[in-house]
Parts: C-alpha cells; sequence; structure tokens
C-alpha cells in the first residue's frame, strides 16, 4: 500500500504541477484525500505490519497519520478559500497544491518510517514542499522567509546526516551495521557510548528545526509567518509532530542505554529554553502569526519537558502533541479569516473581531481558552500530566519556574486576543469589510471541539495506542 | 598517502580563514573537489565500480567544476563586490580557525575506537565548525553559502570515513550535497540576485516581531 500511495501521491502532485484548471484540481485533490484516507484505513487494519522493510505502522505513525488525516481536510479546504480570496498567478496557484500534496505526502512517509535514514530523506522532501509553500507570494519578505527556512534547514539536515554517520560508527560492535529502529533497540547494550552521545547530540539538534525547540527555532518561526495561514497551520502541526516523531524514536532507543539519564538532561535543558525564549517573544511580540508560531514552540518544549521527566510524561507528550496539533491548526485556519476582516497582522490594526465576524471570533476565543490549556480544553488535561509527571521526577523547582512562564505566556496571548476580540480600532476603515459566512468556520468548531472530546474523554482504543507508543520506553 | 591529502584539506581551511576575495574561496572549493576526488579513490577500494565511478563523477564535476563555476556566474551577473568583507580581521579569523583544529585534535585524541581513522574525523569536525564560523562572521549571503559548501565537504570525508561498510550512507551523502546546493544554488541564489540587487545579509533583517 505504501509504494502505491507515494507513487499515486507523486503523480498527484506532478499533475497539480501542470495542470490550470480549477475543476481538475478539486478532482486531483479530492482524490489526493481519499488516497491519504485509504493509507490511514490501511495502516489501521494492517497494525504493526511492515512494507518494504522501511515503513512499519507502528501504534505512534498510525496516531499522527490520524491525526494528519484529519487536519489535511480542513487545510486544502481553506487552502481553496484562501487562493479564491486572494487570487494568484496560475501558475503559483499550481505550484501551491502540488507543494502541499507533496508536503502531505512527505509528513506520512516520515511517520511511517522505521529507519533514521528514510525519516531524514523525507525530511528533506518536507523542507522542499515547505519552502515552495512559504514563497507562495513571491515578494520580497517572502523571499527572506523562504531563503531563512531554506539556509537553516539545509545546515539542520547535514547535522542529521553527521548525527546518522556517527550513529553507524556506534554500531560497529553490534554485529549488525543496518540502521534500522529494531535493530538499534535489539543491539542497545552493545552501541559504543561515545559515538551515540555525539549522534543523538547532532540528530537532536538537526531535528530542532522542524519540532521547534531551541536552538534552530527561528527558522521555522518566520517560516509560519511568510507561508499563506493554511500551509502555516500545517507547517505548525503536523509538520512539528514530524519532528517530534524523529527524535521519539531516537530517544527510545537511547532510553534503553546507560545513557537515558544523560539524554534527559540534553532534551530537558532544550525545552526549559525553549519555553524561556517563547514567553521573552510573546510578551513582546505584535505580529499575530508570529505570536501563534511562537505558541507553538511554548508548547512543544512543554512536550519535551514531558519526555525528559518520564513517567506519566510519556503518555503526556504523545497525548500533547496530538491534541496541540487539533487546536494549533484551526488557529491558523481562523487566521485566514482574521485577515480578509482587517487586511493586517498587526496587533495595532486588528479589534472588535465580535462585531464584524462573531462565528470567527467564537474561534478565537475557544482556540484561546484551548491554546492556553484552561479547562474544559484537552489540553489541559495533558499539561497537567506533564506536571505530575515533572512533580513525580522531584524537579519541583524546574516545575514551579515553568508555571510562573505559563502564567506569562497566557497574560500575554490573552491580552492580545482580547484586544483583538473587544477594543475597537484605531484609524479602521469599516465600510468594505467582507461579510464572511460561518459556515466556513465550522471545521474550525470541529476540530476544537474534537481536541476537547479526546482529551476528556478518550475512547479506550486511543489510550491503548498511546500506551503501546510509549511501551518501550523504561517505566 | 590519503593522509598527505587530508592534512592538505586541512590546510586549505587556514588559506579560506585569511583570504579576502570570493574568487579565491571559490578557487579553494574546486580544489577540495580534487583533493576529495583523489581520497575517495585510494579510500573507498572495496565497494562496486559502479557506484565508485558515481561518487568519483560527483565529486569531480559536481563539486570541483559545476558548483564554482555556478557561483562564478552568479558573481559576475549580479555584480557583487568581490571583496567577501568579514565583520572580524583575518588575523583573529586565522587565530579561531587554529583553536577550532587544535580542540577537535584534542577531542579526537579521546576517541578509543580502533575502525575509525582518527584523521577523518579531525578534518570534518574542523571543515564543520570552520564553516558554521564562517557564516556567523560574513555579510554577504554568497560567502554564507561557500560556508554551507565548506560543512557539505566536510561531512562528505566522514562519510567516506565509513564508506567501505556503508556505501549507502556514502550515497546519502552526494544526495545531500546535489538536493541542498541545487535548492540553495539554482532557485534561490537566482531569485535573490533578481530581488535584492546589492546581496548582503543587512537586507534580510526585515521579518520581524513587529
Amino acid at each position: 500500500m505504501i509504494g502505491i500511495y507515494l507513487i499515486a501521491a507523486f503523480l498527484i502532485s506532478f499533475l497539480l504541477f501542470l495542470n490550470r484548471n480549477k475543476m481538475v484540481a478539486f478532482v486531483l485533490l479530492g482524490l489526493f484525500l481519499a488516497l491519504q484516507g485509504s493509507l490511514s484505513i490501511y495502516a489501521y487494519l494492517n497494525f504493526r505490519s511492515t512494507e518494504f522493510i522501511y515503513f512499519t505502522y507502528d501504534p505512534l505513525a498510525l496516531l499522527l497519520l490520524l491525526t494528519l488525516g484529519i487536519i489535511a481536510v480542513p487545510a486544502f479546504f481553506h487552502s481553496h478559500i484562501y487562493l479564491e480570496d486572494q487570487p494568484a498567478p496560475a501558475q503559483s496557484r499550481a505550484i501551491y497544491y502540488a507543494a502541499i500534496v507533496l508536503l502531505v505526502t512527505a509528513i506520512s512517509a516520515g511517520y511511517l518510517a522505521n529507519h533514521i535514514a528514510v525519516i531524514w530523506i523525507f525530511t528533506e522532501i518536507t523542507t522542499l514542499s515547505a519552502s515552495a509553500l512559504i514563497y507562495h507570494h513571491r515578494n520580497k519578505l517572502a523571499l527572506e522567509g523562504t531563503w531563512k527556512y531554506v539556509f537553516i534547514c539545509a545546515i539542520s539536515i547535514t547535522f542529521v546526516f553527521i548525527g546518522i554517520l556517527f550513529l553507524s560508527l556506534s554500531l560497529e560492535n553490534a554485529g549488525s551495521d543496518e540502521l534500522s529502529f529494531k535493530n538499534l533497540l535489539a543491539n542497545s547494550s552493545r552501541l559504543n557510548p561515545f559515538w551515540l552521545r555525539l549522534s543523538f547530540i547532532f540528530i537532536f539538534t538537526g531535528l530542532t528545526a522542524k519540532l521547534g525547540l531551541v536552538p534552530m527555532f527561528t527558522a521555522g518561526v518566520d517560516a509560519k509567518d511568510k507561508a499563506p495561514a493554511p500551509a502555516g497551520a500545517l507547517l505548525s502541526s503536523v509538520l512539528m509532530n514530524l519532528g517530534f516523531v524523529g527524535i521519539f524514536r531516537l530517544y527510545v532507543v537511547i532510553a534503553n542505554t546507560p545513557l537515558h539519564h544523560w539524554a534527559n538532561l540534553v532534551i530537558g535543558i532544550a525545552a526549559f529554553l525553549s519555553v524561556f525564549v517563547a514567553t521573552v517573544y510573546m510578551v513582546k511580540v505584535k505580529n499575530l502569526k508570529r505570536m501563534m508560531a511562537y505558541s507553538s514552540i511554548e508548547h512543544m518544549g512543554l512536550v519535551m519537558l514531558g519526555v525528559a521527566a518520564g513517567g506519566i510524561g510519556y503518555y503526556a507528550a504523545i497525548l500533547h502533541i496530538i491534541l496541540h496539533a487539533f487546536v494549533k491548526s484551526s488557529l491558523f485556519f481562523q487566521f485566514t479569516q482574521l485577515y480578509r476582516v482587517y487586511q493586517s497582522k498587526s496587533i495595532y490594526e486588528v479589534g472588535n473581531y465580535f462585531k464584524y465576524n462573531p462565528t470567527g471570533a467564537m474561534v478565537l476565543l475557544l482556540g484561546f481558552i484551548s491554546a492556553t490549556a484552561m479547562p474544559p480544553s484537552g489540553l489541559f488535561v495533558s499539561e497537567f500530566l506533564i506536571f505530575r509527571s515533572l512533580f513525580e521526577a522531584h524537579q519541583i523547582v524546574l516545575m514551579i519556574v515553568v508555571l510562573l512562564l505559563l502564567t506569562m505566556i497566557i497574560w500575554a496571548f490573552g491580552k492580545n486576543i482580547f484586544r483583538i476580540l473587544f477594543i475597537p480600532p484605531v484609524m479602521f476603515d469599516d465600510s468594505n469589510v467582507p461579510k464572511i459566512s460561518p459556515w466556513e468556520s465550522a471545521t474550525q468548531f470541529a476540530l476544537l471541539a474534537f481536541a476537547v472530546y479526546l482529551g476528556l474523554n478518550p475512547p479506550t482504543e486511543f489510550v491503548e495506542l498511546i500506551n503501546e507508543s510509549v511501551m518501550l520506553l523504561p517505566k | 598517502m590519503i593522509d598527505v591529502l587530508l592534512i592538505t584539506f586541512l590546510i586549505s581551511l587556514f588559506y579560506v580563514a585569511i583570504a579576502n576575495r570570493i574568487m579565491t574561496y571559490l578557487k579553494v572549493l574546486a580544489f577540495q573537489g580534487v583533493l576529495l576526488f583523489v581520497v575517495v579513490f585510494l579510500q573507498l577500494s572495496e565497494i562496486n565500480p559502479v557506484n565508485l565511478a558515481l561518487i568519483l563523477l560527483e565529486t569531480i564535476v559536481f563539486k570541483s567544476v559545476a558548483v564554482p563555476l555556478f557561483m562564478a556566474y552568479v558573481l559576475k551577473r549580479n555584480n557583487i563586490t568581490r571583496e567577501a568583507e568579514p565583520f572580524l580581521p583575518n588575523f583573529v579569523s586565522l587565530i579561531i580557525v587554529t583553536f577550532i583544529v587544535v580542540i577537535t585534535i584534542l577531542l579526537a585524541n579521546g576517541v578509543e575506537d580502533t575502525n575509525l581513522d582518527k584523521i577523518f574525523f579531525v578534518v570534518a569536525l574542523s571543515s564543520l565548525f570552520t564553516g558554521l564560523y564562517f557564516i556567523a562572521t560574513r555579510r554577504k549571503i554568497i560567502t554564507h553559502v561557500i560556508g554551507y559548501l565548506i560543512i557539505e565537504n566536510g561531512v562528505f570525508v566522514l562519510s567516506l570515513a565509513v564508506g567501505n561498510e556503508m556505501p549507502m550512507l556514502v550515497n546519502l551523502g552526494i544526495m545531500l550535497d546535489i538536493f541542498a546546493s541545487v535548492l540553495i544554488l539554482g532557485i534561490f541564489l537566482n531569485k535573490i540576485g533578481d530581488v535584492f540587487k546589492d546581496v548582503d545579509v543587512d537586507q534580510l533583517s526585515r521579518l520581524k516581531d513587529h
């Protein structure tokens, strides 16, 4: 199935690139969504089987694949609205659709890969397709954002490659030199710790460009700012999950070696710094899209803190990335509507959103409640579990500091959101504000509601899948 | 013989640190490509001939001819000034590069691994950090790209160290080379040249939080 999926998806992407007709584009995008859906169903039916040596339908991959499948539908829908509203030349439109299909394909294949080099290849493809999306508007700022993204991703991908080389060196005494996670895990006691350490440092640093942690987070923020918001939604949710998958799978190997404690330290430091940096930027940021991007960095920092703390933190981390993907993509989709009303991203030029688009304002309000993890948001459950894991790991000081930082983030986030919702904008001419159909927000409500449902009343199967994903980690 | 070549490679890094003109950098890149060509020829004796031919072709055609020529073309077409304009004086650069090499040698001495030739490790890490230093202290975008290419050459050296056992990794390295270089050079240097007339990172600082 994965073979058919990849061939068909690349073919659809190529046809979309050539095609200039709107109807044909719809048909092709519909076909792709059907293909994506059938891959998810196939993965569910053939749970735990391996295809083409390099792809395994394991619990973590299945969970994230389903998440991606759900988010892809509204992403295509809002992309369509976006491209209708801001007419682009037929060529940019074709490139946009081709790139978004390629991005979703590469992310899916990256989730399923069971070999570090295969994850690496598909991460490269996401850089390529994401850069086409960021450059959609073909202006100076878009070019600057794309250049920074491509350059930093190129360096980080080189880092991952160096990490893979060191990983292969660490296998010297293991008898087998295959770099699949299964083989690494089977030989975890025989891995050379020196090379493994270097390898983890390099792979971790490289993949933080996708995950959005310190040190490589900067490129991602510029990218989410300049990419059209529906594409930004994918960059800020499912693509970050790809970075998480890469790091997490290697972490599972390390956790079964004596380096476990050391790896926790590395991850913990990077995660804490990310939350700190996100707080600093959130307090002073004036660009709404960048504010949401920094909020993603904060959430990824929390996720990695959960991983570093261990125990219930593993479960919470995986729950958190899934719920965060739903909430953050919903906020980004809402941003397209906000931009249509005000034609601006600056906090100084927006306001009184309830008057112009009440449905959208509701999404923004609920999205804010969800993203800051206030009950009844699903993220409340996962964040609560993360803090519990920190407590159980006896990291009380760290926990208190992070809670203080989170309070500042909620204050900054809330200040900006309530300004958008209630305070009348200065010098805003509301004579030609477009009327936005409430139905366009339906998918955003659905995503937020789904996050609440999964957080508060998770189906047994869902809980089991998460538990199985973290089964290989030591208790 | 391989040792001599790799030490020459290391010396070329010092030369880059004190060079002033962008054309000199390109010549050094081409020279490094030739060095790598010979190293591949001597080092990868055990892998199959077709693969070897491919790798040799990549080093000689891509690394030492195509990329430098293309960069020279971009340089000429966009009328980029020929000086490299570093933020720091060359003397400081030289000291820092020396420092980097010394640190990597000390690090390599800590390694106890019979399977790895330490010189590969030293050369690879030195060029990685020199490249990063280069990116951090030069003003022009084109010098950033040159810094990146130096990093790539270093990584290629490292992949050769394990190349006999795992030819797949060398192939992946080549894929990285071609993919990243084509993406960075092919698309962007062209575009950036069209949009920004004098290509300088100072112009790329308009993306801000407000």
